[in-house]
């Protein structure tokens, strides 16, 4: 390397760098006029349609940050002067953390009362639900199965065939969590104990890995949520997915004496918003109509407002007929399952 | 040690300013764990535990063989061997860097995927119709995860145990072949217990990787601390609990770090500081080179080749069916520039502190110097966790104060904004630059920081002047490894980042986040490409130890002092092997 060059990429690497710096830190535009700033758990890639039509039909820009794990934690630190106005979460025990956190605020908006079912939303407006996820059996084709319990996944029959994804994830300590509110603990534990005598593999990859296992040969029967067989089967995800979708039947389990399990997705305003009035309007569109449609026909979900068309290829899995405890119910025992989870080494 | 004291202060002071920022989410991360965690620890004791503990300690041995192994062989077999292809493998031995764990772990799973292409060759191939009738090995297992965290985390290992190697002057090792020592014997009686510290250095590295990665290991299904620490943290919203899981692993990695030190405590590693000349390596012809390019090629082809070809593949498919995300080129603008202020600043604290240490036999310095290094050993999001709530208080206090003075409503300056990722990456990552620094410098006789001073050099013209050519290869290694590592950074972006503001890793995980990967095949192709760049840079940079080479370069005043300081230094020298 000569001389010039050597100092000609110092030059560049150093306006680079300032560059870079500037960029890195400059102001953010939080806090201005006809805004509306979004702290999400929900993937950016399935909310981003109906923010859009939001942005154009209102004129208020939305700003979103996409987080998974300590959304709760970001926004209490911030405290009175967090940018937050909307927190939405893909799960309930998630949504309720933040209300128990403190960084929430009521809300009471006679739209979204209207549109969303009382035992979908908080009694005291600090948290909505938008749309449902059940929890289904994913089959083998070979099995011809038509129906099946949750209660029956622990069937010894299913030795070795049953494929799940880790049993600390917030889908699957929700579904515990309801078992427990069905029955109790130790009925929960030795239900618990059966699925992990079932195991045909480790617990661990997501949902669509089941379909794909099955696919594969590695198991007879799974549990993962209903949205993927919309995302696999409309070919969303790819030709390899729709493989998979197309590969293996499914089931909607009940519990014995109930329905089937769903989880929801939902929002809360941030305690301390500075952009109230905006956020309210957000919330609104959301359980707009058009916007439930969206969540039905883009993302595959079950809208919660009644009488919302839900996508063909969901409604094809057939009737989903919810459990009838108010889903708060369901996750009153978020921890036990967790621990359980441990107890019985089902991650093993 | 150069006489403490003079001109020691301000360095000490900025060392220990330096250390203060590094232990700030620590002291947060003890702050929440004391709030108390109810009755978690009989719990975990009774249920967790046994099984965290064995599967982390099997991770980490695991590993830890298996990166020195690859990492010492690499770097010896390029280092004592010339054959067709060396001065290839030399940077391409680096490439497995640019690829994350979680994209080689979902890499693998899908091509190893009993509908992956390579089990539907294989059944083909044998006439099978039932992917049942063929039997493979699993990847979500314990050995598949040790296989795959071990082919990226290698290069720890390879890049400072070659520099060792390099700066071993050849002499050392000549005069033990003159006395009659093989090949073999030369390696592991000579070359190997001198680059002790560099292997160590490189493990410790690769191993604090394995124990904080949270996305290949819970994908895999291997139960290791850190997602115990998440499942406290996470399904039972019991954050001091994993705030006090995280501070005992902390613990754990300290006393390993400070025996692994202490058993070497009698051992000094001076070298010579003149021109270090290779030692002549061994010319390898016919099968034997075959061999040797067989061997390099393993690590780079299972590292790189194959998830990097495996990437190319679904990229292309992604982009024929869903075009290219207008963003990606912001957002590759956004990862290289975060990536590059963090390194920039993180290799310069790192050289305040670990400078501050040679100057100063204080305890102090000593401490600040490890105490720096902390960030490395705590997960990803712990750390941030740990970082957010003293910053956003500091925040808080600070916009109180602008408010109350000037009555001008400032909002969070720092949270929320790019300052605090550049803060945690610094915080993570500055025990990368501080202990690449550190044994860079030990490696530099006493007597040269003498010989500088005696000729009027202040403290920094002695480091400006005298060290920081002559330690530019490990300076060059630890920036590489700093910006790779904070393009790869992942769990403490995503929770800290401003609003709309993606980095190539956190689109990845949000298009990965719904339960498939290929989304993101575009994005991970593209954090493969961008870390390709320092890798290649560095390969450039450091093709030769610097010294002769640089005072070339940089002019005669350079050359005269640096020549002045080695001749007067020159007669106490002699390369010492390590005493046991």
């Amino acid at each position: 390397m000569n001389i010039p060059k050597l100092q000609l990429f110092r030059y560049s690497a150093t306006v680079l760098l300032a560059a870079a710096t500037m960029v890195t830190l400059g102001p953010g535009s939080a806090f201005a006029q006809n805004e509306v700033n979004l702290y999400t758990t929900r993937e950016p890639g399935l909310i981003k349609p109906l923010l859009e039509v939001f942005s154009k039909q209102s004129g208020i820009k939305v700003n979103t940050v996409f987080v998974k794990d300590g959304l709760a934690e970001r926004v209490r630190a911030e405290g009175s002067r967090s940018p937050a106005d909307v927190l939405m979460t893909v799960d309930i025990g998630n949504l309720l953390e933040l209300v128990q956190q403190g960084v929430t605020q009521k809300l009471d908006s006679p739209v979204l009362n209207a549109a969303i079912p009382a035992n979908l939303r908080d009694e005291n407006g600090h948290w909505y639900a938008l749309s449902l996820r059940a929890r289904l059996v994913y089959a083998a084709k070979s099995l011809n199965l038509k129906t099946i319990t949750y209660e029956e996944l622990a069937d010894p029959k299913w030795k070795a065939k049953l494929c799940i994804r880790s049993g600390q994830h917030p889908y699957n300590t929700a579904l515990i969590s309801s078992y427990i509110a069905h029955y109790d603990v130790a009925a929960a534990e030795q239900w618990l104990r059966g699925l992990k005598a079932n195991l045909a593999r480790t617990p661990g990859g997501g949902d669509r890995d089941v379909a794909r296992d099955i696919v594969g040969g590695i198991c007879d029967i799974g549990v993962a949520n209903s949205y993927y067989i919309g995302l696999m089967r409309s070919g969303a995800g790819g030709p390899e997915q729709k493989k998979w979708g197309d590969g293996i039947d499914v089931v909607m389990p009940t519990f014995k004496n109930g329905g089937t399990h769903v989880n929801v997705s939902g929002v809360a305003i941030a305690a301390s918003a500075p952009h109230r009035a905006e956020a309210v309007k957000l919330l609104e569109y959301l359980v707009s109509d058009e916007a439930q449609a969206l969540y039905a026909s883009g993302d595959f979900e079950y809208p919660v407002k009644a009488g919302t068309k839900i996508d063909p290829i969901i409604a094809a899995l057939g009737a989903l007929k919810i459990d009838p405890r108010p889903v708060i119910a369901g996750v009153a025992h978020l921890k036990l399952a967790s621990e359980l989870v441990d107890k019985v080494g089902f991650n093993k | 040690m150069a006489g403490s004291g003079s001109g020691a202060r301000p360095w000490l002071a900025g060392s220990g300013v330096i250390a203060a920022l590094v232990a700030a989410p620590v002291i947060g991360l003890i702050i929440i764990a004391l709030r108390g965690s109810g009755d978690l620890w009989p719990h975990l004791l009774a249920y967790v535990f046994p099984q965290t503990l064995a599967d982390t300690f099997i991770l980490l041995t695991g590993v830890g063989i298996l990166v020195m192994t690859i990492g010492t062989g690499m770097a010896w077999l390029l280092t004592a061997y010339e054959f067709p292809g060396r001065r290839i493998f030399e940077w391409a031995l680096l490439l497995p860097l640019a690829v994350p764990t979680y994209i080689i772990a979902f890499a693998y799973l899908d091509l190893l995927h009993p509908v992956g292409p390579v089990q539907t060759a294989l059944r083909n191939l044998l006439g099978l119709t039932n992917p049942r009738d063929l039997w493979f090995p699993e990847v979500r297992s314990m050995a598949g995860c040790i296989f795959l965290l071990g082919i990226v985390l290698y290069p720890y290992v390879y890049i400072s145990t070659r520099a060792m190697f390099l700066m071993q002057a050849g002499s050392i090792l000549e005069a033990a072949r003159t006395l009659g020592a093989g090949r073999r014997r030369v390696f592991f009686q000579v070359a190997l217990p001198l680059a002790r510290p560099a292997i160590a250095a490189g493990t410790a590295l690769a191993l604090l990787e394995a124990l904080n990665d949270i996305g290949a290991s819970e994908f895999l299904g291997v139960q290791t601390m850190s997602v115990s620490i998440y499942a406290t943290w996470i399904s039972r919203s019991n954050l001091p609990g994993a705030a006090q899981i995280a501070l005992f692993m902390l613990l754990i990695v300290v006393s390993l770090i400070l025996v692994e030190r202490w058993a070497r405590r009698n051992q000094r590693y001076v070298s010579m500081a003149q021109r270090t000349r290779r030692a002549s390596p061994q010319k390898l012809n016919g099968w034997r080179a075959c061999i040797a390019i067989a061997l390099a090629s393993v690590p780079v082809f299972f590292g790189f080749v194959l998830p990097a070809l495996y990437l190319v593949d679904q990229a292309v498919r992604r982009i024929g069916f869903a075009g290219i995300s207008p963003q990606i080129g912001r957002e590759i603008f956004n990862t290289m520039s975060m990536a590059a202020v963090a390194t920039a600043v993180a290799v310069a604290l790192g050289l305040v502190v670990a400078y501050a240490a040679r100057l100063s036999r204080a305890p102090f310095a000593g401490a600040c110097l490890r105490i720096a290094s902390l960030g490395y050993a705590l997960p990803g999001t712990v750390l941030a966790i740990g970082v957010l709530a003293p910053l956003a208080a500091l925040d808080n206090a600070v916009a109180d104060f602008l408010q109350y003075a000037f009555g001008y409503s400032s909002g969070l300056l720092l949270t929320g904004t790019g300052a605090i990722l550049i803060y945690v990456y610094v915080a993570r990552f500055l025990a990368i630059s501080a202990g690449g620094v550190e044994s860079g410098m030990m490696k530099l006789s006493p007597s040269l920081d003498h010989a500088a001073r005696t000729l009027g050099e202040t403290a920094g013209g002695v480091m400006r002047r005298v060290h920081l050519p002559l330690i530019r290869p490990a300076l060059g290694a630890a920036a590489l490894l700093i910006f790779v590592d904070c393009m790869k950074e992942l769990p403490a972006t995503l929770l800290l980042r401003p609003l709309n503001f993606e980095t190539l890793a956190t689109h990845l995980y949000g298009e990965a986040a719904r339960g498939t990967y290929e989304d993101g095949a575009i994005a991970a192709l593209c954090i493969v490409m961008v870390g390709l760049i320092p890798v290649i840079l560095l390969a450039k940079l450091s093709r030769r130890p610097a010294l002769a080479h640089d005072a070339q370069q940089t002019g005669p005043r350079n050359l005269v002092s640096a020549e002045a300081i080695l001749l007067a230094s020159a007669p106490q020298d002699i390369p010492q092997t390590p005493q046991r």
